[in-house]
Parts: structure tokens; C-alpha cells; sequence
């Protein structure tokens, strides 16, 4: 297994870096998107049930079956990937977002109105902030989900690690399936975790000390 | 710094302690102010007219749901009424935006409602930085308020509100209320959140700050006793934020105005006299004082001389820090105790007085004036000599 890693060391690293270029990007666009919704929906407390109930049954969808659903409206690549993975990615965000700002004492809103604050100014510096560290673990359970979301992404030919899995299983049997499958799953893994290690440096720094846990 | 008005101050016999003060506050008026909230059959405030002056404490007080926090929520208009008008400074509140308008009123809720991902110094600073004032009148603005609410700048600028304790973030809540110098301050509930010796040190700390800033405050409680120490004048509601009285403190209890009146301040215990009754107004004893750092020896001679057994210790500031006997103090030099004195302020009522004697070795209280500054002690026989001679007056 060393020998195969080495002979193919530059793709792996490059496939490597494309799987985690993919779930970021993706896990970025799915957090805005994922906020400006939990805004709107905590404005609107009728829209709550639905927000809900959206993100249970969109973690229901098997990701093998949305991809699929895809393929007919996107081509196949990188893009149709891409949207798969955000789609996940929104949901935890999303749900987590709903919580956060849910949770925001309303006595210290109405402080910050009552000394003159906008609302868009109450969002950005009072509501936001205090609902960070809760949003930003919604985010840490989004970027874990997409990690595995990507590497079923890879069947329609998006970036990334999971061809190396699934050229595995289509092998199986065959020299280097075992290598293959192996690679693919234990590239996901330190990917992941390296993530994770950066989202928890993230929060160091975006969390101020008053309301670490 | 202060908005300046060219008014005199008032000869009100109650503040007319510190006449040199200039009056800061401005005067509110309320005509025919109605809140119906769509869907309730009888509104939470039916017709509401009033003037509270400027310069004055007001304290709305009534049975809960009685309209008293929607009156006041009217006034910075975080409740629109539904009819009458509000002037302050004869200017009418709807003339301008209401984010305008509430940058020029101060606004203190209960437990101080600190923001609590932001440093002291940045709750503080949010409404001179959203009028755009500079950062170092800023940063000048922020300390100077933090020694006015007695915590030390240095220690408490850069801490997070939960690294403080009740007390203090209710202290730091008022300093925020005040940072931009508003004319009016509203208070909901301030002092609600704390316990009974903590309250009471914020009520007087309140005072004394009123006495050298002479806001417009404007404070609802539902505690008739925190009415009566902090109140030039109360107003007493009734269900839909009908006036029962509105008049001083003396007047409220000496003559109350009907039943509901009576029953809500309940009237006839000749103890609530005494919360009429300011430390200041009775004589002070002066025992022998020491500053920190003095020879022993030489603090004990002096006391021994004035045949004393106790000396007030106080710091380089000439604020109040321990009451120690004579044979506690020990060593070459005289130190700073670890152990915080309970001091009284001289806007204190006797009855506060009273409650900290009880918890003194000495039978009595120290006093301190503005900022902390030392004036005497208030001893058990001068606040009995006082009821004596008021019994004796009232007798006449």
C-alpha cells in the first residue's frame, strides 16, 4: 500500500486538496444561504414548522438518490457536485441558525433598541454574535455530513476523493481495489479531521471570551 | 459635555442640597397619551397626562399590569401610543426618528441587560460610538464613567459581564444609560434583580450621582419603599395607568389620597417616617480617622487622646475602607483590610441606616458623600434623638 501511495502521491495530494476545496467552498455558501433563511424565518415565527420540517426531511433524502435527481437538470461535473453538497450542508446550518438566534435573551434586543440601535444593527451586532458559537456548531456538523456527501458527489464525476472509492469497489477483485477504496476512505478522514481542527481554531478566534462556554 | 441648559435650578427643598448643580435634565410632558393594543377590550393606558419636571426623580409605582412599564416604554417610544402626545424639552417625541430620539434618552433595564460578548467598555460605548463621537473622547467618556459608578477603570474597562458581579453589572448598566450625557434617564425595575444590601448601595449610589448630574430620571418599581428613598415625586397607578396620586414622597404618605392610596403604601406604620428621613439631615458623629499607611502608634495616641476605642480608616482617596477597634489594628503601620466596609450614603433614609447598624459591631454607620467621600458616622442615639424630636414637633 506505501508503494501505491508513493507512486501516486502528487494525485492523491491534488484530489486530496480538491475534496476539501469542494466541501469548503460549498459549506461556505450553504452557511450564508443558511443564516439570511434563519433571519427571515425567526422574523416570521409561522415559517418555523416549515424550516423545520424542510431540514428533518432533507436530511432524509438519501445523497446517492440526490445526485442522481440532479444529473437530469445539471450535467455532469463539478458544479452539479457542488450543489448536492451545499444542498446538505444548509440544513444542519440552517436548523442550528433558527436555534441560535431563537435563543437571543429578547430583554437585550430590546435594550439595544431602546439606546438607539437599527434593527439591522441589533442583527449584526447583538443577534449574530450571541448566536455564533451555536451556528458555528451547526456548521462543524455540516462540514463532518459534507465530507461524505462529496465523496458520494464524485459519481457524477465532481472533484475529489471519493472516485478513488468508488474505482475501488468497481475493482473489486482486481490489484490495487483494496488500495484504492482505502486511500479514498482514509483521505476523507484526515480531511475531515483537519476541518474540524480548523473550525475549532475559528471559533478561538470568532467567539469572544464572554461567551465561550 | 453636558447638553447646558439655561435654566436656574429648582428650589425644591429636597434637592436643593447641592443648588450649584446646574440642572441637566429636561422636562417631559405626557397629554392625553392612550396605548389600545388592538384586540383587548378595556387599553392598558387610558388618557395619561402628566408633567414630570426637569431635574426630577419620578417614580411610577403600581400593582403589576397596571400600565406603569408601558407608560414608560411610551416615552423613548419602544411602545408607539395610539393617541396624545409626548414633548420632551417641549419638543414632541414623533418629530424626529426614533433611533434620533432614543440616542438622547438613557435607557436601564433590570439587571443591567449588558451585552455579553462585549467588554464593559464596549456596552458602554455604544451610544457615542452610534452618534459617531471620536474614539479617544470615547475611550475619556468611558472611564470617567466607570469612576463615576465607583469601579476603577483600570480593573473593570476590559471585562466581560459575567466576570462581574450582580452589583456591578447593574452598575455598569447605569454608566451605559448615561454614557452619552442624555438629558432624561428611563429605568425599568433597575435595582430589581439584586440582593436587599446591594440594592440599597445602588439606590444610594443613584442618588448621589443624581445629586451632581440632575437628570430627568424617570424610574418604574413596583416596590413602594424604593419609590418613597429614591422618588422627588411618585406616581402611584392604577389599572389602565389611571393616576390614584402623584405628589412627594411626604405628601404621598402623610396625606394619601384615597384607599387604594392608603392600602398600596400602607400607611399609618410611623416606621415608614424614617424613609423619609435622610441620614444628612441628622447630626453626624465624628470619631478619629486614619489614612492607610499611617504609624500605628501614632493613630493610636491620637484616638486614645480623643478617648475613643474605634478610628474610620480611610484610603488615599479619602474614601471610607474599615472601622477597625483599637486592638485590632496591629502591626508597624496601618493596612487596607480584605474585607469590604458597608457604608450608607448621606441621601440614605433612616431606615437603611438602621438596617446597617444591625450589622455593625459599632452600633452604627459610616457616611459617605459624593464619590465615596467620608462625612462621619451615624450613631443609633441621633437617629432615636431625630424620631424623638419629630414625635415631639408633631405633638406641638
Amino acid at each position: 500500500m506505501w508503494d501505491f501511495i508513493v507512486e501516486r502521491r502528487e494525485q492523491i495530494a491534488y484530489n486530496t486538496f480538491q475534496h476539501f476545496n469542494l466541501v469548503v467552498q460549498a459549506v461556505v455558501v450553504a452557511t450564508l444561504i443558511a443564516v439570511v433563511l434563519a433571519v427571515l424565518v425567526v422574523g416570521a415565527p409561522r415559517l418555523q414548522g416549515v424550516a423545520n420540517a424542510i431540514s428533518a426531511i432533507g436530511l432524509t433524502i438519501p445523497s446517492f438518490a440526490l445526485v442522481g435527481l440532479l444529473l437530469p437538470v445539471f450535467s455532469i461535473g463539478a458544479f452539479t457536485a457542488f450543489l448536492a453538497v451545499a444542498f446538505y450542508a444548509v440544513l444542519p446550518v440552517l436548523r442550528n441558525a433558527v436555534v441560535g438566534l431563537q435563543q437571543v435573551d429578547p430583554t437585550l434586543v430590546e435594550s439595544a433598541r431602546g439606546m438607539g440601535m437599527s434593527r439591522l444593527a441589533v442583527l449584526w451586532r447583538i443577534r449574530l454574535p450571541l448566536a455564533w458559537p451555536v451556528i458555528l456548531a451547526g456548521v462543524r456538523i455540516s462540514m463532518q455530513m459534507s465530507m461524505g456527501v462529496a465523496a458520494i458527489a464524485a459519481y457524477v464525476r465532481g472533484p475529489g476523493l471519493g472516485d478513488y472509492i468508488f474505482r475501488g469497489l468497481a475493482s473489486i477483485g482486481g490489484a490495487n481495489a483494496v488500495n484504492y477504496a482505502l486511500v479514498g476512505t482514509l483521505g476523507v478522514v484526515v480531511v475531515a479531521l483537519i476541518a474540524d481542527a480548523l473550525l475549532l481554531l475559528l471559533g478561538r478566534v470568532t467567539v469572544p471570551r464572554g461567551i465561550r462556554a | 459635555m453636558s447638553t447646558e441648559h439655561a435654566m436656574e435650578p429648582t428650589s425644591e427643598e429636597s434637592t436643593a442640597e447641592r443648588a450649584e448643580s446646574q440642572v441637566s435634565g429636561a422636562e417631559i410632558v405626557l397629554e392625553d397619551v392612550v396605548k389600545q393594543y388592538p384586540g383587548q377590550a378595556s387599553p392598558a393606558v387610558e388618557s395619561l397626562s402628566l408633567t414630570i419636571p426637569a431635574g426630577e426623580i419620578v417614580m411610577f409605582v403600581g400593582p403589576s399590569g397596571c400600565g406603569k412599564t408601558t407608560s414608560l416604554k411610551m416615552i423613548n417610544r419602544l411602545i408607539e401610543p395610539t393617541s396624545g402626545t409626548i414633548r420632551i424639552d417641549g419638543e414632541d417625541a414623533r418629530s424626529q426618528s426614533e433611533n434620533a430620539l432614543r440616542r438622547k434618552i438613557g435607557y436601564v433595564i433590570q439587571g443591567g441587560s449588558l451585552f455579553p460578548h462585549l467588554t464593559v467598555a464596549k456596552n458602554i460605548a455604544i451610544v457615542p460610538k452610534l452618534l459617531g463621537w471620536d474614539t479617544r473622547r470615547v475611550q475619556e467618556r468611558i472611564d470617567e464613567l466607570l469612576d463615576l459608578v465607583g469601579l476603577d477603570p483600570a480593573k473593570y474597562r476590559d471585562r466581560y459581564p459575567r466576570e462581574l458581579s450582580g452589583g456591578q453589572q447593574q452598575r455598569v448598566g447605569v454608566a451605559r444609560g448615561l454614557a452619552a450625557d442624555p438629558p432624561v434617564l428611563l429605568m425599568d425595575e433597575p435595582f430589581g434583580a439584586v440582593d436587599p444590601i446591594t440594592r440599597q448601595r445602588l439606590q444610594d449610589e443613584l442618588l448621589s450621582i443624581q445629586r451632581e448630574l440632575r437628570k430627568t430620571i424617570v424610574c418604574v418599581t413596583h416596590d413602594i419603599d424604593e419609590a418613597i428613598k429614591l422618588g422627588d415625586r411618585i406616581l402611584i397607578l392604577k389599572e389602565g395607568a389611571r393616576v390614584a396620586q402623584y405628589d412627594t414622597p411626604e405628601v404621598v404618605l402623610g396625606a394619601p389620597a384615597d384607599e387604594f392610596v392608603e392600602d398600596f403604601v400602607g400607611s399609618g406604620s410611623s416606621l415608614k417616617q424614617l424613609s423619609l428621613v435622610r441620614v444628612s439631615e441628622v447630626e453626624l458623629h465624628r470619631p478619629v480617622t486614619a489614612t492607610v499607611g499611617e504609624k500605628v502608634d501614632d493613630v493610636r495616641r491620637r484616638a486614645e487622646a480623643a478617648g475613643e476605642r474605634s478610628v474610620v480608616l480611610l484610603d488615599g482617596r479619602g474614601r471610607p475602607v474599615s472601622w477597625p477597634w483599637l486592638r485590632q489594628l496591629k502591626g508597624d503601620s496601618v493596612v487596607e483590610p480584605a474585607d469590604e466596609l458597608i457604608t450608607i450614603d448621606q441621601r440614605a433614609t433612616l431606615n437603611d441606616a438602621l438596617d446597617t447598624m444591625l450589622s455593625s459591631s459599632h452600633g452604627g454607620a459610616v457616611v459617605t458623600g459624593d464619590r465615596d467621600q467620608y462625612l462621619g458616622v451615624v450613631v443609633f442615639d441621633a437617629v432615636t434623638d431625630h424620631i424623638r424630636s419629630l414625635e415631639e414637633q408633631a405633638h406641638e
